[in-house]
């Protein structure tokens, strides 16, 4: 858990000798566009400039790859390809050896451990045809076993410079872990980076949890469990361990929570008997206000970015649509138009967007439409998709799929917000209920 | 279609075991699964309550309303609850896999609430009664067909309290 508490410092150095680099990139990919050529790039193993630091200089040039190869907006030429690997960090490439294998973006790399066991990670990016460097060397130092971190922010930075969207590679997900049988499943909450590495298990696995959620310090999430008998909503401090129940004295069911982006309040749904409502509860007092009075189910609320506004799902008028009201409650409008039901609606962090699940005809779908409901797109379609999170950028989905059947189970995937580059993200068993961090600090 | 067909008349099946007197929607669960024909049932057991009067009503898609057949089971659930008093019971209610998560909870709790308001309106004491839902968390039967989800969409009377729960 203290990973999230170490910082690793990115210092922008001048790094000597390299005539000619770029502030504006000289290649880039539009992202917002039609179909995509995946740019062919390579990251030959990072230089290892200590002894100390060769056991990380193949594995962070791999994670490297990874992250951009997981984009679909890079096309990896993989070692095997080279005519030689980069061994001088500071030598300028020999760009007749990457442009004859067609790569057009090359990033190189040096990893170096300190007296004090600081790694410090550099890294260039080059325009192989232009023979020019792409913006600034930048250099990482943290601890040795933040090492994947490190490359992530590497390749963040890379993402950045190319595709001019700020990056999404450093950070987490927290999540269901599933295990046994459609009719005994055991769930408890795990938390993972985005690529699935560095899996730790928050609760074990004697109650069913559903839908944690951070808090956008990355340290806190809260989460739905029936530990108390009936499901109720559960704070969990990361670093301490710590869980307490976030109403004391509830009665009544509560479950569907989100933090509101500033920290300060939790919106939730409350049920009592055949009516669920939300409400928002102030972390610091623990009073509640409610923020709905409809005789239907008010459910899923998801607060805008700048916490003005919450999204929600209701079936106020037969079947389950999407609502956008004031954070202080009142009247909601529907935004929803299309056949169908819809349910888990989550705001963008941009927020111009809002991601949904879709239910029509028997298949769920995840989508996104506009705040007004207008531009509705399907991203996806299968027996079971559901409530999605968005990437720390707002490009990419994450949501999970569930597989009919006897044997059927839930596995996490991510999905580009134009519907391509659909992934299934790597877990040990099964997976369900993600919910994306912010880019960790 | 012809999946919703074979549910249809296997539901018609239900119904019709429902009429003799026997094979009430109740018996789908895991109690008496082993008992020998012809063996009396103590009535004050968990186990007769559960076989001969049925502990569960099912549901429509969506729906939470109780129909003619679950009121006749909700009924006879009364009259025993009214025969021993010292019991209490927790209505659990469950939805099929085809809704959300978070939505198939409030929808359970609706069912259970539907149960709940129906016993007390048949004269059964509040006191005596809490619901809960497990939404889509706990379903009994595992296929992806209505055959299936007809027997999730339900509210099941659990019965505690008293008699050592026999």
């Amino acid at each position: 858990m203290n990973q999230i508490n170490y910082v690793i410092t990115a210092v922008f150095v001048l790094l000597a000798g390299m005539a000619g680099a770029q502030e504006r990139p000289t290649i880039e990919i539009d992202i917002s566009g039609g179909v995509i050529e995946p740019m062919p790039v390579a990251v030959p193993d990072f230089v290892a400039e200590t002894n100390g630091a060769r056991r990380l200089s193949g594995d962070i040039a791999s994670v490297v790859m990874a992250d951009l190869a997981n984009t679909g907006l890079f096309r990896e030429i993989p070692g095997t390809a080279y005519i030689a690997g980069v061994t001088n960090f500071n030598a300028q490439p020999v760009f007749s050896d990457w442009s004859v294998v067609n790569v057009q973006a090359l990033v190189t790399g040096a990893v170096s451990t300190g007296n004090d066991g600081q790694l410090v990670v550099k890294f260039r990016l080059f325009d192989v045809f232009a023979q020019q460097q792409i913006g600034e060397g930048v250099q990482y130092t943290g601890t040795q076993d933040n090492w994947r971190r490190m490359a992530h922010k590497v390749a963040d930075t890379i993402y950045t410079r190319i595709t001019g969207e700020s990056g999404y590679f450093d950070s987490r997900v927290v999540f269901v872990s599933e295990t046994g049988s459609k009719n005994d499943r055991k769930k408890r909450l795990a938390v993972m980076d985005y690529d699935g590495a560095n899996l730790q298990y928050l609760t074990d696995d004697s109650s069913i949890v559903l839908a944690p959620r951070f808090a956008s310090n990355g340290r806190d999430v809260i989460y739905t469990s029936y530990e108390s008998g009936l499901p109720q909503v559960f704070l969990l401090n990361m670093e301490s361990g710590r869980r307490t129940q976030l109403l004391e004295d509830a009665t009544n069911m509560a479950t569907a929570p989100r933090f509101s982006p500033d920290g300060t309040k939790v919106v939730m749904s409350i049920i009592e008997g055949s009516n669920t409502d939300i409400y928002a509860v102030d972390l610091s007092t623990r009073q509640r206000t409610r923020l709905t009075n409809s005789s239907g189910i008010d459910t899923t609320p998801s607060y805008s970015p700048d916490g003005s506004q919450i999204v929600f799902a209701s079936d106020r008028g037969g079947s389950q649509q999407l609502y956008v009201m004031s954070a202080n409650g009142g009247e909601a409008r529907r935004i929803s138009a299309g056949g169908g039901s819809y349910g888990t609606p989550v705001w963008s962090p941009r927020g111009d967007m809002i991601a949904f699940t879709k239910i029509r005809a028997g298949r769920f779908h995840i989508g996104v439409m506009r705040v007004d409901g207008s531009r509705e797109n399907l991203l996806t379609a299968s027996f079971i998709d559901e409530a999605p999170t968005w990437s720390p950028n707002g490009r990419v989905l994450m949501f999970f799929r569930e597989t009919a059947g006897a044997n059927g189970a839930p596995q996490i995937y991510s999905v580009d917000l134009t519907g391509r580059n659909l992934k299934r993200v790597d877990t040990p068993s099964f997976a369900s209920d993600p919910d994306w961090s912010g880019v960790l600090r | 279609m012809k999946m919703i067909k074979t549910g249809l008349m296997l539901a018609t099946l239900l119904v019709l075991g429902a009429c003799e007197g026997t094979g009430i929607f109740g018996n789908g669960g895991n109690v008496g699964a082993g008992q020998s024909p012809g063996r009396a049932i103590e009535e004050s057991s968990l186990e007769y309550f559960a076989t001969e009067i049925g502990d569960r009503v099912l549901f429509a898609v969506n729906e939470a309303t109780i129909g003619d057949e679950a009121k006749r089971i909700l009924d006879a659930q009364v009259a025993w609850l009214n025969k021993y008093p010292e019991r209490t019971i927790v209505i659990e209610g469950h939805a099929d896999e085809q809704g959300t998560r978070e939505y198939n909870l409030a929808l359970g709790a609706r069912r259970a609430a539907a149960v709940r308001n129906y016993m007390v309106s048949a004269g059964l004491l509040e006191t005596r009664l809490s619901i809960i839902s497990y939404g889509k968390e706990r379903p009994l039967e595992v296929c992806s067909s209505e055959i299936c989800w007809s027997k999730n969409r339900r509210a099941v009377t659990v019965v505690a309290g008293g008699m050592g729960n026999v």
